[in-house]
């Protein structure tokens, strides 16, 4: 399955520059968000925020083709 | 500590004691109950019986971190509620070190004429203001730095102020001397501008500094609280690289960033203005991307940004203020947002309010959407106070009503920020019932709604919302009065420790013996103090509300704000 995929503030340097944050990515049908961490090769020593069209999800979550999914390091402002 | 009363009719100054019920009070604490105690809730906010008071919280001017914020309480020229509006920059802290509790600035020159305060360690004097009259932020503070010593802060008002426009705000110098943190909400700025005052100097030359009863413990505490905000992600990382406008994104993301006035809850140019943008614009032309507003800060999360030539143009660029030129207005080019902070600052107007209301005068087709240069002209004409620059500078339900639009995101006459209820369920909670009119500083449910601190509450259902905003209305209320920086609620929220510590340094400080339930039982104490002189000034629970096209569905969720009056009406069921 495909999945448009959307990294932003720090974790942009897990994706080659010229992509501006934004790559699609195959992984096999099944795969969790768990899994997309783990193929960006995303380091787990910080809690991270996991979007999936727009909800909240667990990193469990089981994504499905043409999810767009965004992760973000803790970010905060107001 | 004293309280300086500056009477603008008679032109006199006078210092009194502390009353012993203003003693443990500070910030917004201190602000919220002398407006209360002398002013009526009816007056008009710019006749001579309203009051502007200025106070320092009850940590600034000590080692406390991020402790330098200054309240200014009024009753509120926009939203005809009591009003306080809190900034950063240097004011608190030189205030607490001249052991000054409180400026209470009342009644209203005869004379119709402005005049500067200069605060200095021998008290309070009223200077002839007459030569900075017309003055934008930038140059008034320029001018006073040259007069007073480079080492002053100035807070002023600009035009807009001297206009007693119910957008103006009240400016206050950073570190290096810019008019770039403002209490910006409610109109502060017209109502210092009614009393007759331009500016206010302090120069904390030879002052005696904040006196600390218990040195020590307090030294400790500090320390120890410190470190808890350098090792929260959000505090420690996440705020000093990229600012509040890391926002962009994850609001854009979670379908809650209002675009065209209200319509959309994602914004095609979001990746245009986003915080990792402005970043990365930043670094290319040797801005600063971490800048603190005061000394102290450890969360430094401003920033300075530089225009295309490289040369200074703004800072403090926040994420509201984007997002209002931005999203809101449909504009995508973050340097014309640059330009029109750096003019909302100079002129002296409050950026959520004005980038709200450019974006009702687009809806009222004065200008087309995203069009960025007559955004740039409209607000220029604010500045030079011409007829239409007046409608628009007293605010978006003021400009809407001048051109007949119903579409207007306002709660008691106040500019609805950067989150959309109907996606951040949780902080339009907030704006319908907070004392203040729509502020998403009240009870910053994107905590626990969008950013995972703070627990995690469904953003898109009412489950837990009332609740939340109840606690965060409440320990808002209380951290307001500290001077600390509302921010450090991300680490007190995720840190149980963390409270604990603000308690340890009040109490070490004052030699009291507060618990962390007193600090609940302060935020509880302030609320219900605003909420009185709200329903003394003829607030109800039917203004409570949001604007009945929060109705519609928004898309990406096809969400609705769909609590009840009832449901509303809990958040105060203390």
């Amino acid at each position: 399955m495909q999945l448009e995929v959307r990294l932003f503030a720090n974790l942009r340097d897990y994706l080659p520059k010229d992509s501006k944050g934004q790559v699609k990515v195959e992984l096999p049908e099944g795969s969790t968000a768990a899994d997309l961490i783990k193929h960006l090769n995303i380091p787990r020593d910080l809690p991270l925020i996991i979007m999936v069209n727009g909800r909240r999800e667990p990193e469990n979550h089981v994504l499905q083709d043409g999810d767009r999914v965004g992760i973000f390091p803790p970010v905060g402002g107001g | 500590m004293k309280i300086y009363r500056v009477n603008m009719t008679e032109g006199t100054v006078r210092a009194e004691e502390v009353k012993e019920k203003y003693a443990t009070l500070g910030g917004r604490g201190l602000t919220s109950q002398i407006i209360a105690d002398e002013v009526d809730p009816t007056c008009h906010p710019l006749g001579p019986n309203n009051k502007l008071v200025l106070a320092p919280g009850l940590l600034s001017g000590t080692n406390a971190p991020s402790s330098g914020r200054l309240s200014i309480g009024t009753k509120s020229p926009l939203t005809r509620t009591i009003k306080e509006s809190n900034a950063g920059g240097t004011a608190a802290q030189k205030l607490a070190k001249l052991g000054i509790k409180a400026i209470i600035i009342e009644g209203q020159p005869q004379d119709g004429k402005f005049y500067t305060l200069k605060v200095t360690k021998d008290g309070v004097e009223l200077l002839d203001g007459t030569a900075l009259v017309g003055q934008r932020n930038y140059d008034v503070g320029k001018q006073l730095r040259s007069e007073h010593g480079e080492n002053v802060c100035v807070v002023s008002i600009g035009p807009a102020g001297e206009y007693k426009l119910s957008a103006a705000s009240i400016a206050v110098t950073d570190g290096d001397g810019r008019p770039v943190r403002h209490c910006g909400r409610g109109g502060t700025g017209a109502v210092m501008g009614s009393k007759g005052v331009k500016a206010i100097v302090i120069d904390d030359t030879d002052a005696p500094g904040v006196s600390i009863k218990d040195k020590e413990k307090f030294k400790e505490a500090a320390k120890d609280f410190s470190k808890m905000l350098l090792n929260h992600p959000v505090c420690g990382q996440g705020l000093p690289t990229y600012g509040t406008a890391v926002l962009i994104n994850i609001l854009n993301e979670a379908g809650g960033l209002p675009t065209k006035n209200f319509r959309f809850g994602r914004f095609d140019g979001a990746d245009k203005i986003s915080g990792e943008a402005m970043y990365d614009v930043i670094n290319e032309r040797n801005g600063k991307p971490t800048h603190g507003c005061h000394p102290g800060c450890v969360m430094r999360c401003s920033q300075v940004y530089h225009d295309k030539d490289g040369n200074y143009l703004t800072a403090g660029f926040e994420y509201e203020t984007i997002w209002a030129f931005g999203a809101h207005c449909t504009i995508d080019d973050l340097d014309a947002i640059a330009t029109l902070d750096r003019l909302c600052d100079d002129i002296g107007v409050d950026t959520i309010e004005m980038g709200v209301t450019i974006g009702v005068a687009m809806e009222a087709g004065i200008i087309p959407f995203g069009d960025a240069d007559g955004a740039i002209d409209l607000l220029q004409q604010v500045g030079e106070g011409k007829p239409l620059g007046r409608i628009l500078g007293n605010g978006a339900e003021f400009t809407a009503k001048a051109y007949g639009v119903s579409r207007v995101p306002t709660v008691k006459g106040q500019s609805i920020p950067a989150y959309d209820p109907r996606a951040v369920k949780g902080v339009g909670v907030t704006y319908a019932t907070s004392t203040m009119g729509a502020d998403h500083t009240a009870g910053y449910s994107v905590t626990a709604n969008i950013l995972k601190v703070g627990g995690q509450v469904d953003p898109l259902k009412k489950d837990g919302q009332v609740d939340l905003s109840r606690n965060l209305q409440i320990a808002t209320a209380a951290i307001d009065s500290t001077g600390l920086c509302l921010f450090v609620a991300f680490a007190v929220l995720d840190e149980p420790k963390a409270l604990p510590r603000i308690v340890d340094m009040i109490n070490a400080q004052y030699g009291l013996s507060l618990t962390v339930d007193d600090v609940t039982e302060l935020g509880k104490s302030i609320l219900k103090t605003e909420r009185e002189f709200n329903a003394k000034a003829g607030f109800t629970n039917s203004h409570d509300r949001l604007p009945e096209f929060f109705n519609e569905e928004l898309d990406p969720h096809g969400t609705t704000f769909d609590f009840t009056g009832e449901e509303l009406d809990e958040v105060f069921n203390f």
